[in-house]
C-alpha cells in the first residue's frame, strides 16, 4: 500500500538500513501525512448540511457555475492534518534556531499574554477612534521608546516588514531629494549590506551600484568616497554588517555622504546587537527600520507577520507617510489622515499601508520593552554578542573563521568550509546539523565568504544549549575535514532525506492536480 | 577570434564588432546548479560594468555585468529555457548574450585566458 498514491512529492526512500516498514509508511509516532486532497475527497463533505432553498441569484453572471473542488473533510480530520504536519516542523518553541541575520530569539509568553487581552486583540480599524485609545497608546509609546533607542527625530509605525521598512526609507529619501529639486539616480550598496537592500533599491527606481568590502570584512571607505559625487542619491548600509561586524567608520562614512549631498540608509535587522548601546542617530544615520520581529521578539518565521517601523532623521522626517498616531494637549491620540494632516504633516509622501500597521506586533513589542526596561535591553545586547563571541571562539579550531582575526564579533559569527575534503562543503554539514536536531546555519550568505555559514544564537539561548550545539557542530565538522563521505547521505533521521533542490527550483510543481485516472489506477 | 575573461568571471570571445558573453566554469561551478537566468532583451544599450543579465543558483543570485560597452544583438533564449546548460556547457552553449561592440579596442583591457586561469588559482 502506498499512502501517496498521486506519486509527485519528493519520495520517502526506504529504510536503507534495512529495518522493517510499516504498513501505513508511519514510524511509531512520526506520522506520515497525506496531502489534504489525498485525505479528502473534492465531492464529499464533512458537515451536514440542510439542503438549499430555492432562491433567485443576486450576482448573475458572476455566480459559480463549476464546483469549488475542494476537499471536504471532517473536523478531526482537518485538526489531526495541521497537528501533524506542525509535529514536522521546527519552530523555535523547539530549539535552538542559528539562522544569521534573522534574530530567531524566544518569543516571551508574556506579549502573547498582553495581546491577547481584548482591547487589542479584537478591535477593527475602522470603529470609532475614541473607542480604541488604549490601542492607539500603545503605538504612540512604542513610537517614542524607538526614538529613544535609536536618537533619531521621526518613526513611521506603519510599514510591515524589514523590506517594507527599508522602501518607505527610500521613498523618504526620494521625497526629500525631490523637495530640493535633486535628480539623483543612483544608491550605492556595500557587499556586507543585507540581501534586500540592492532589490529595495531597484524597486524605489534607483540604479544600484556595489562598494567593495575590505580585507577585513568591513566596508571600503575609501572606494566609497571615490564613488561619491552628484548622482548618488543614498548609500545604504547595514550595522552590524552580514558578516556580524560592526563598522567602526560609520560616523566618517555618514559624514562623508552628507558631504556629498545624498542620505544614509541603514538597515536595522542586526539592531539587536547594538540596542541601548548605540544610538544610530549619533552615528549621522538618516533613516533605519527596525524588525519588531527580530530585535523586539514578535514571533516570526511562520510564526507571525514582521513589523518593520523606521525610524528618520530631522531632514526626513518631514516626509514620513501617513497615518500616524498622535498624542494631543487634551490626553486624547488620534490617527493623522490625510484629511487632517493639515500644517501639522503636509509633506508626507503617501502611505504605505492603508491602516494602523501590525498592531498586534506593536502590543507584543511594547510590553517586550517594558519587560525588560532600558536597562534590561542593554543587557540583551551585551548577551547576544557574548553568546555570539563565545561560538566563535568555540568553532574556530575546527572551521575556518575569516574575521576572526579582526577581533570579536557582534551578534553573529561567520565561518566557511575552507578545508572540508573529498568534495564536503557547507550544505553537507548543514544537512549533518538536522540529523542532530538542530535547525541549520544560514548557508552561503554573505557572499562575500565562500561557503559562508552565518550563526547567530541570539541571548536567549543558555550556556548548556549552546553548548550542545556546539558540541553537534565540532563533530560534524571534524568528519567533514576527514572527507566522510556518509555525509553526503545526511540527513537521516529526518521524515525526508536529502531533497534535490535543484529540481525543486527548475520545475516546481506550485499547484495540486487531480491524478490522471490511469496513474491513479496503478 | 578571441577569448577574454573580467575579474567578475565573466568570458567575452571576439568576432569582429560583435561580442559573445558568458560566464566561466569557475564561476559555474562556485555558483552550483543553475536554476535560473535572465538574459538581455534585443536593442538593450549597455554601459562597461552594467549589469546586464542575473543568474540564481541553488546558492545564490548574481548579476552577470556587461564586460564591455555595447548593443545587445540577442539575449541566449536556450540559456533561459534551461538554465543546466550553463552547468554542462558554460564556455560555449550556456554563452547569455552577444553584444554589438562601441569600441573593439575595449577587450584589450581585459585578461586573456591564460591569465585568467593563473589568476582563478590565486582565489
Amino acid at each position: 500500500m502506498t499512502v501517496n498514491p498521486s506519486g509527485w512529492r519528493p519520495s520517502a526512500p526506504a529504510n536503507e538500513q534495512g529495518e522493517a516498514q510499516t504498513v501505513t509508511g508511519n514510524r511509531a509516532l512520526m506520522l506520515e501525512e497525506p496531502l489534504l486532497f489525498e485525505i479528502g475527497k473534492t465531492d464529499q463533505t464533512g458537515v451536514d448540511f440542510a439542503e438549499m432553498p430555492e432562491r433567485s441569484s443576486r450576482i448573475g453572471s458572476l455566480e459559480r457555475s463549476k464546483p469549488i473542488d475542494l476537499a471536504g473533510l471532517s473536523e478531526p480530520e482537518a485538526v489531526r492534518h495541521y497537528t501533524r504536519l506542525s509535529r514536522q516542523n521546527y519552530a523555535i518553541d523547539l530549539g535552538l534556531f542559528p539562522l544569521g541575520s534573522c534574530t530567531m530569539k524566544h518569543n516571551p509568553r508574556l506579549n502573547e499574554k498582553v495581546a491577547r487581552l481584548p482591547g487589542f486583540a479584537d478591535v477593527h480599524p475602522l470603529q470609532p477612534q475614541e473607542t480604541v485609545q488604549g490601542a492607539l497608546q500603545v503605538i504612540n509609546e512604542l513610537a517614542f521608546w524607538l526614538l529613544d533607542l535609536t536618537g533619531m527625530h521621526g518613526v513611521a509605525m506603519s510599514p510591515k516588514a524589514g523590506a517594507h521598512g527599508e522602501l518607505c526609507g527610500l521613498l523618504c529619501i526620494r521625497a526629500a531629494l525631490e523637495a530640493r529639486g535633486d535628480k539623483r539616480e543612483v544608491v550605492l550598496v556595500p557587499e556586507s549590506a543585507h540581501g534586500t537592500n540592492p532589490a529595495t533599491a531597484a524597486f524605489a527606481g534607483y540604479r544600484v551600484e556595489n562598494i567593495p568590502a575590505n580585507a577585513a570584512g568591513r566596508v571600503d571607505l575609501d572606494a566609497l568616497k571615490a564613488r561619491l559625487g552628484p548622482d548618488v542619491a543614498a548609500v545604504m548600509i547595514t550595522n552590524p554588517n552580514t558578516c556580524g561586524l560592526f563598522e567602526p567608520d560609520m560616523k566618517a562614512i555618514s559624514d562623508a555622504v552628507h558631504a556629498a549631498g545624498a542620505f544614509v540608509y541603514c538597515d536595522g535587522a542586526n539592531f539587536n546587537a547594538i540596542v541601548g548601546k548605540v544610538r544610530p542617530g549619533d552615528l549621522g544615520i538618516d533613516a533605519m527600520h527596525i524588525n519588531l520581529h527580530k530585535t523586539f521578539s514578535t514571533p516570526h518565521g511562520g510564526g507571525g507577520p514582521g513589523s518593520g517601523p523606521v525610524v528618520l532623521s530631522e531632514a526626513l522626517a518631514p516626509y514620513g507617510p501617513l497615518p500616524f498616531a498622535a498624542k494631543y494637549p487634551d490626553g486624547s491620540y488620534k490617527m493623522v489622515e490625510e484629511e487632517n494632516a493639515g500644517d501639522e504633516h503636509p509633506n508626507a509622501f503617501g502611505r504605505m499601508v492603508a491602516f494602523h500597521g501590525q498592531t498586534g506586533m506593536f502590543t507584543r513589542a511594547l510590553a517586550y520593552i517594558l519587560s525588560h526596561g532600558a536597562d534590561g535591553l542593554k543587557q540583551v545586547a551585551e548577551d547576544a554578542v557574548l553568546n555570539a563571541n563565545y561560538v566563535l571562539r568555540s568553532l574556530e579550531d575546527v572551521l575556518d573563521a575569516p574575521f576572526a582575526e579582526s577581533g570579536p564579533c557582534m551578534h553573529e559569527a561567520i565561518f566557511s568550509d575552507k578545508g572540508f575534503a573529498g568534495g564536503l562543503s557547507t550544505i553537507d554539514l548543514a544537512k549533518a546539523l538536522i540529523d542532530e536536531g538542530f535547525h541549520p546555519m544560514t548557508m552561503y550568505f554573505p557572499l562575500v565568504v565562500h561557503g559562508a555559514m552565518l550563526i547567530e544564537p541570539t541571548e536567549t539561548e543558555s550556556k548548556a544549549g549552546l553548548d550542545q550545539f556546539i558540541a553537534a557542530v565540532r563533530a560534524i565538522a571534524e568528519r567533514a575535514k576527514a572527507g566522510d563521505q556518509s555525509l553526503k547521505g545526511a540527513p537521516v533521521h529526518a521524515p525526508r532525506r536529502r531533497l534535490d533542490e535543484t529540481l525543486a527550483a527548475r520545475k516546481p510543481i506550485l499547484t495540486y492536480r487531480e491524478p490522471e485516472p490511469a496513474q491513479a489506477a496503478e | 577570434m578571441s577569448l577574454y575573461f573580467t575579474r567578475e568571471h565573466e568570458w567575452v570571445r571576439v568576432d569582429g564588432e560583435t561580442a559573445t558573453v558568458g560566464i566561466s566554469n569557475h564561476a559555474q561551478e562556485a555558483l552550483g546548479d543553475i536554476v535560473f537566468a535572465e538574459v538581455p532583451e534585443a536593442g538593450r544599450k549597455l554601459n562597461k560594468g552594467q549589469e546586464a543579465a542575473v543568474v540564481e543558483s541553488v546558492k545564490a543570485a548574481s548579476d552577470v555585468y556587461a564586460p564591455v560597452a555595447g548593443e545587445v544583438v540577442e539575449g541566449n533564449k536556450a540559456v533561459a529555457d534551461d538554465p543546466s546548460l550553463i552547468n554542462s556547457d558554460p564556455e560555449g552553449e550556456g554563452w547569455f548574450f552577444r553584444l554589438k561592440l562601441d569600441n573593439p579596442g575595449e577587450v584589450e583591457g581585459l585578461m586573456d585566458e591564460a591569465s585568467y586561469r593563473d589568476w582563478i588559482k590565486t582565489l
